[in-house]
């Protein structure tokens, strides 16, 4: 298949041989005089993952998933069927039985489906997407990884890279009258390395990439910089100390960091957790959640970043959303479902993991903007404390607003200096306050190197965080160290 | 629809295309999940699916490849596909099929399908939701709000089918009930949830006990308090528990292991935990949500003692890490349709001790009982071990009150040796299922 110039209405009508009088079809049989609104969801996925271990190309997999899905929703109640064979037979089948599902209503008359335009955004305009580059290209990639990251410290002793890349094509056809499609590549390179001394075995990892092209990965030495981050992680975790326990000012550092706005807040503000007054932030809008340092927004129309997309699995634009102005809850993020019911506009957060799951809201690049201070006055201004600069994931229990994140690389900060690497920890806070206690924001905002996947309701989809460096006061650290009359480290 | 002879035609135009082996795996799913809320429907969801996973060898090259679209054309396409990555992959020794002596030859009747999930209608399901919630809703009155309750239920089928002319199928069926309900009191509110998961219809929990038990979890979490930092014994439920089997799970996963990825390298007949445990994977009990004839590259699955006593016996092997160890499969691999082999549980279970849960807190002087764990903070190459918990916290014997905001810490090299106490109140409600257990000290942070 050549994938270049392909429009994706064209696509999909052409590959399966479907008109505009089918998509009319589909939605007719989808919609009734109850019936609200109805959608359809066309969605082409082809992917490609390569994976080296002890220096050779272990795995290699091409997958290829397509399929359609057919909504319909009256009032709260939403109807939702999905087949992997798109053809005008099961269109229908799917949106009668999505009527069915949604109300048990009369026939609807069916609306007039337009070609429609490009999306509003061109935000990933990527000329050769990168599943097309020939494997061996791939293949060479993570060989020389390989070769950089063992020649870092004689003792790496395991390196696993992995590439993976999908191209996929989707098409939203709505019972508004409007057909947009968009196309979506993404790639993600992944490192991990095993550095070993005696008995001591400990673990990096770095990755990164986007919506992007192949060459991304060349520029600036992105590759190589990647390999030897996931070489001196594991390298420096070979001498980290037992990590403290208890409450004590942590500063984050920059980038991926932000995944503590993922979880203290991201999860809390999205329109369904809101409209069902399950999320502790629920009727907060206009109130203080945060200290006024703090404006965070969530952001899906950042050129080529692994968060962005030209609209949302719904056809509706991407846009940026303030979520909080120095301090003040501004807005949720919606799908249009949830928008419709709380009287909200949608904000273009409506996402899907593929065409066999609903749309909900769900965040794309969700960052904090910078503020004045340096990064080393941060440092500088904590007594004893944690540094904390790489993380693994986090989780958010949305209506008590109690949310985890764990660091994988931190170092205790004594008497304003960075001392030593201690061991990864939980970090453990509640949403609706943690920001409050936010005293000092970085000017050196960052965004993260493109490797978030967020699941919620058992839906994966790739998003993106960005934090400057800040110092939050009296976070509690699940270290096992305990903290005794002032001491926060100990052997 | 998937069939053998989907399968077979595959194989065969593979073999047209040079490789030297082969083996797939047919998947078919008939989904359905009914969700309401305030006893009114929100969400019904209803698909079949269907995905094809292949794997070719071009001797010891080989790649993997899936589809959702299995049309002639599409196979024919994919096999070609397959080729191209597979010849540009490297040559590995270990790689290949199973030793065709290995493969299962008979397939036990393991009671995996339940025929009344093809009748059973979209009302009934609804019914049964719309009670579970109604019996949350109505437990006590600080409960005020509610995910909703879920009925969710799947009927598949599996063809494995290789080019040593193995062929095998097997259906099944899974229904779950669950319910969320939202506690409110003194302007803070908790969730918590309980469900049912099955194979069989009627072994489902009553709508009823599951609603209450769901509103009763939730509301014993009301007023939460946050606890100093310091030392204790933690007891965790069997919920909880289950997580920390989990964890040995994956460290004792052959892909772990050969990757120096894994804490329990090397350790095969060490002392890894206290002598009152004992662990087992068994995929051959019949009627059991984790139990299927044969694995995912054909062998039969079995009864593994990973620890007995405390001694590490076993690992969880397929037939690649098998052979890169220098050991014998376990029967232990698993198959997503979009990826290679690996390895993972089917009953993975800690057996059941001698002491009753009450008692096990009863031990307790000052300590915490968890009931909930949430974050990823494992590490499983150091077993290094910080999550965030939820729970009660445990003052002369007794739940004194609820706690949250807190970590639990340790090493689960040090937490699998100091295990207590074992409860006797273990139920296979899951694929991985522990009952409760004490371990003697963690690090608590919370103040």
């Amino acid at each position: 298949m050549t994938t270049q110039l392909v429009r994706p209405e064209r696509f999909f009508l052409e590959k399966f041989g479907l008109t505009e009088r089918h998509l009319e079809r589909g939605l007719g049989a989808a919609l009734g005089t109850q019936i609200d609104y109805a959608d359809l969801y066309f969605e082409y996925r082809i992917s490609e993952a390569l994976s080296l271990e002890e220096g050779m190309i272990k795995r290699a997999s091409k997958n290829i998933s397509q399929g359609a899905g057919v909504r319909a929703l009256a009032g709260e109640k939403t109807g939702y069927a999905f087949s992997d064979e798109i053809s005008v037979e099961n269109l229908e089948l799917a949106g009668s039985r999505a009527k069915g599902i949604a109300e048990r209503a009369g026939a609807g008359s069916p609306p007039p489906v337009r070609v429609g335009g490009p999306p509003p955004h061109d935000l990933y305009p990527v000329r050769i997407p990168p599943i097309e580059i020939p494997v061996e290209k791939k293949i060479d990639l993570l060989q020389r990884i390989d070769a950089i990251a063992r020649k870092v410290d004689p003792r790496i002793v395991q390196v696993m890279g992995s590439f993976a890349t999908e191209y996929k094509i989707v098409l939203v056809a709505t019972s508004a009258g409007v057909m947009i499609g968009d196309i979506q590549p993404l790639s993600r390179l992944n490192i991990t390395c095993i550095a070993q001394e005696g008995d001591n075995r400990q673990m990096g990892t770095c990755g990164g990439g986007g919506r992007v092209e192949f060459d991304f990965f060349f520029e600036d030495g992105r590759f190589d910089r990647y390999a030897r981050e996931a070489a001196r992680l594991a390298i420096v975790n070979l001498s980290a100390a037992h990590a403290p326990a208890g409450t004590m000012d942590v500063v984050l550092g920059p980038g991926w960091p932000g995944v503590l706005l993922h979880e203290a807040i991201g999860h809390g503000l999205e329109g369904d957790f809101n409209r069902k007054k399950t999320s502790a932030f629920t009727d907060r809008i206009g109130q203080r959640v945060a200290s006024e340092l703090v404006t965070v927004v969530d952001d899906g129309t950042i050129p080529f970043r692994r968060g962005s997309l030209n609209m949302d699995d719904e056809g509706t634009p991407t846009g940026r959303t303030i979520l909080i102005e120095r301090g003040i809850l501004r807005g949720y993020m919606q799908d249009r479902l949830n928008a419709r019911l709380m009287g909200m506009k949608p904000t273009g957060n409506g996402r899907r993991e593929s065409y066999a799951f609903q749309p909900m809201p769900r965040m794309t690049n969700t960052f904090m903007l910078p503020g004045d201070s340096m990064p080393e006055e941060i440092i500088a201004s904590v007594k004893r404390g944690l540094y904390a600069v790489t993380f693994g994931g986090g989780q958010v229990d949305i209506t008590s607003g109690k949310f985890v994140f764990s660091a994988s690389e931190a170092y205790l900060i004594e008497d304003g200096k960075i001392t030593r690497p201690v061991k990864g920890a939980t970090l453990i806070g509640h949403g609706p306050e943690v920001l409050t206690r936010v005293t000092m924001v970085g000017n050196d905002l960052k965004l993260d190197e493109g490797i978030g996947t967020c699941g919620k309701d058992g839906q994966m989809v790739p998003v993106g965080v960005g934090l400057p460096t800040i110092k939050v006061e009296g976070l509690t650290v699940g270290g096992t160290q305990s903290l005794t009359k002032g001491e926060i480290y100990l052997q | 629809m998937i069939s053998q002879r989907i399968a077979e035609e595959v194989l065969q135009e593979a073999k047209r295309k040079g490789a030297t082996e082969a083996d797939l795996a047919l998947v078919q799913n008939e989904l359905v999940t009914v969700q309401v809320r305030f006893g009114e429907v929100e969400t019904i969801r209803s698909a079949k699916e269907v995905g094809l996973g292949l794997r070719l060898f071009f001797g010891k090259r080989s790649a993997t490849s899936s589809t959702s679209d299995l049309s002639r054309e599409s196979l024919d396409r994919l096999v070609e596909d397959t080729v191209v990555l597979a010849k540009a992959t490297a040559h590995d020794e270990f790689s290949g099929l199973p030793s065709p002596e290995e493969l299962a030859k008979r397939f036990p009747e393991l009671d995996l399908y339940d025929p009344e999930g093809e009748t059973l209608t979209v009302k009934e399901r609804i019914t049964q939701a719309k009670e579970a919630e109604a019996a949350a809703l109505a437990y006590d009155s600080r409960i005020t709000n509610s995910e909703g309750a879920d009925f969710s239920s799947n009927l598949y089928r599996i063809i494995y089918g290789s080019s040593q002319g193995f062929v095998g199928e097997y259906r099944g069926t899974t229904f779950s009930l669950a319910v969320t309900p939202i506690a409110l009191s003194n302007g803070a509110m908790q969730r918590d949830y309980w469900y049912s998961f099955t194979r069989h219809l009627k072994d489902l929990e009553s709508p009823e006990a599951i609603g209450r038990q769901a509103a009763e979890r939730t509301v014993r979490r009301l007023g939460g308090k946050k606890i100093k930092t310091q030392e204790v014994p933690v007891v965790f439920d069997p919920e909880t528990a289950a997580s920390l089997m989990r964890t040995l799970c994956s460290a004792a996963s052959g892909p772990s292991l050969y990757r120096g990825a894994s804490f329990l390298i090397d350790r095969l007949g060490d002392r890894i935990a206290a002598e009152i445990v004992s662990v087992y994977d068994d995929g051959t009990m019949p009627g059991h949500l984790g139990s299927k004839p044969f694995d995912g590259e054909g062998l039969p699955t079995r009864r593994t003692a990973v620890m007995e006593n405390g001694v590490l016996r076993s690992y969880l092997l397929d037939t690649y890490s098998a052979r890169k160890l220098k050991l014998v499969p376990t029967g232990s691999a698993v198959r997503g349709i979009g990826d290679v082999p690996t390895v993972g549980a089917t009953n993975f279970y800690l057996q059941a001790g001698p002491h009753d849960p009450a008692d096990i807190i009863q031990s307790v002087d000052r300590g915490l009982y968890v009931t909930e764990m949430i974050g990823s903070g494992v590490n499983l190459v150091t077993g290094d071990y910080s999550r965030g918990a939820v729970g009660f916290w445990i003052e002369k014997g007794e739940l004194a009150y609820p706690v949250e905001e807190i970590t639990v810490a340790g090493n689960f090299k040090e937490m699998m040796l100091g295990i207590e106490m074992v409860g006797n109140d273990l139920t296979f409600r899951n694929g991985v299922v522990a009952p409760t257990l004490k371990i003697r000290r963690m690090t608590v942070a919370g103040h």
